[in-house]
């Protein structure tokens, strides 16, 4: 029975993705739930303090995660489950003679009296007054990061020892899947953009960052439990690495850089004062660029995925969703091609940018 | 807003993280894997530059060979030859040697025919003088009765018809 | 009379706008991935030979574009 087994994969494979859009309905004054697109596609590819699996009968089954807040009176630690699913800023967890509330998925202090039941207060424009503590918690997407560490380092450290089993250093088992990748970023990111001759001190740095962009991609597109977080199209990730590519720039870079930003050679004086500025400000446009151009294109892949989903809510019909299904299907196939090639172009900018820092001019 | 403000929490755990990993994956796993992937495109790179020069050599002994061969081929030609000429002279010198034997025989052949001739010839004059003596003897005897002066004039006309 | 109405109406709601700039920005990628799509078909036809490299390097540039709309996408996002 394969169609019916199948079968059953399919709808519980639906089960997920729709049980994660069903996540959020919001609240109306009046008590009644209603479908907000908006909420539930920022609430999917914004950050969560719990993971959230799927709705039963209207109760949320979540994975709780634990929360690590720096506090007025130090380190202080629970389980996000004692929020009890609360995202509104109604329930008060006390900890150290503090009190703590979550609300739209940030942590605050909370107010003495309550307004309305919700133990936060906000200004006309609805942003928070309440103090926040350093929120260091485990969230999904760092709990996300830590399993594709995990995927990573099983995956390559495997493949490394099966170099040792073989003869003569040829890939065997898991080393031929994973060999050609490597080689790629050796051949036509590394050699190419860096040069021959300094090549070698970057790989690790640029397979890394190569590797460890694209499994939180793909495992972003993935839209079941311990996968689907967004990580790679939330900003704080990119800026890191970004950070990181901008750093190793700026203090591997020699004089010849610096001499081509602030006094480009061979071009007449006014031209000189007129690019420095130009080219200074282009030092930290380049990692902005990396930034958000892995940023936005992962959330914007996101986005458009759960907007197709979305639609069948939205008209309310089920006769759309063929159709919109379709598209999302045809829509992820294609993301699966963009979070490579993502994946590739930070890293092969990082080597860009790396490579013109190190470079050598001859005149 | 909310979604391009990075958040304080995920941006301490992403550089740890990518720290944590960065160090591990390039210890345990980049180190062995690019050690055993430039190996072997060194031992490649070697395997190459040994065939090119096996490659070289060949052509160097095929030259050498050739060489040789065309050495041995132009010593062939000139013992071929040599052994031509000395055979041809074998044959000239062999032909030469019986035409003098031949001649030689000839030669000694014609003397002997001579001598047997002239001894034959010497025997027929003796045998002719007897034979006529006795002829003249038994005619003169009957006819002279001067023996000695007619002897005496056979002999002279004997002298002056020689025989040829 | 209607555009009037229309435009009260946006000026009070700025996710419009951001909607409107998402448009266009959308408009400039796609002008930008078409021409880059049509060069890239042209030089293969030319040079069949080379389709493999032609083909790598188009959907990297095809990769910078979006982006640029993208960057619209999230300047859109920020309200």
């Amino acid at each position: 029975m394969p169609l019916k087994l199948s079968r059953i994969y399919t709808s519980l494979l639906l089960l997920f993705f729709s049980a994660n859009i069903f996540a959020n309905p919001v609240e109306k004054l009046d008590g009644s739930k209603e479908f907000d697109v908006n909420e539930m596609i920022m609430h999917h590819i914004k950050d969560s303090h719990e993971f959230h699996i799927m709705d039963i009968n209207g109760h949320a089954v979540s994975f709780p995660l634990p929360i690590i807040l720096w506090t007025e009176n130090g380190l202080v630690t629970f389980l996000s489950s004692e929020f009890d699913h609360d995202d509104a800023g109604k329930v008060i967890v006390k900890k150290k003679q503090q009190a703590f509330v979550k609300y739209h998925e940030k942590i605050y202090y909370a107010e003495q009296t309550g307004y309305l039941g919700k133990y936060v207060i906000y200004d006309n424009n609805g942003v928070v007054l309440n103090k926040k503590p350093l929120d260091l918690s485990i969230t999904k997407m760092v709990f996300s990061m830590f399993l594709s560490m995990l995927l990573l380092v099983l995956i390559f450290v495997a493949t490394a020892r099966t170099y040792s089993k073989s003869k003569k250093g040829e890939p065997t088992g898991l080393g031929k899947f994973t060999e050609p990748l490597v080689m790629f970023i050796k051949d036509e990111v590394a050699l190419p953009m860096i040069g021959e001759k300094n090549y070698q001190k970057y790989m690790p740095f640029l397979l890394t960052l190569f590797f460890f962009i694209w499994i939180n991609n793909v495992m972003g597109l993935i839209p079941f439990f311990p996968f689907s977080a967004n990580l790679s199209g939330n900003i704080a990730f990119t800026f890191v690495l970004a950070a990181i590519t901008f750093v190793i720039t700026t203090i591997v870079a020699n004089k010849d850089y610096w001499k081509h930003i602030f006094w480009m050679p061979g071009i007449p004086v006014p031209m000189k004062l007129f690019l420095a500025p130009i080219e200074f400000l282009g030092i930290f446009i380049k990692p902005i660029s990396l930034m958000i151009r892995l940023f936005a294109n992962i959330s914007a892949g996101h986005i458009i995925i759960l907007s197709l989903i979305s639609l069948i809510f939205i008209f309310k019909s089920l006769w759309l969703a063929p159709a919109s299904l379709f598209f999302s299907v045809f829509i992820s196939l294609i993301e699966v091609l963009v979070v490579a090639i993502q994946a590739y172009i930070f890293t092969m900018l990082s080597a860009l940018y790396i490579g013109s820092a190190i470079e050598e001019h001859e005149h | 807003m909310d979604l391009v403000t990075p958040d304080i929490g995920l941006i301490f755990w992403t550089t740890v993280s990518f720290a944590i990993l960065y160090f591990i994956l390039a210890k345990f796993a980049w180190k062995p894997i690019l050690g055993a992937v430039n190996e072997r495109e060194k031992s490649i790179k070697d395997a190459l530059s040994a065939a090119e020069k096996a490659k070289e050599e060949m052509v160097n002994l095929k030259a050498d060979n050739e060489k040789i061969l065309n050495e041995a081929k132009l010593q062939r030609e000139s013992l071929l030859k040599e052994a031509r000429e000395i055979k041809s002279k074998i044959i000239a010198d062999a032909e030469s040697e019986a035409t003098e034997k031949a001649n030689k025989l000839v030669e000694t052949a014609k003397i002997a025919i001579e001598n047997e001739k002239s001894a034959a010839m010497k025997e027929l004059q003796d045998t002719v003088v007897d034979l006529s003596l006795n002829i003249a003897e038994k005619l003169l005897s009957k006819e002279l009765d001067n023996k000695e002066k007619q002897l005496k004039n056979i002999q002279d006309i004997l002298d002056k018809t020689k025989l040829n | 009379m209607s555009l009037i109405i229309f435009l009260q109406e946006t000026l009070v709601d700025y996710g419009a706008f951001a909607a409107i700039g998402a448009g266009l920005a959308a408009i400039g990628a796609g002008i930008g991935i078409g021409q880059i799509g049509g060069s890239a078909m042209e030089a293969m036809a030319r040079q069949p030979e080379m389709q493999g490299k032609l083909q790598g390097s188009a959907i990297v540039l095809i990769a910078f574009v979006e982006a640029v709309a993208l960057f619209a996408v999230v300047v859109s996002l920020i309200k």
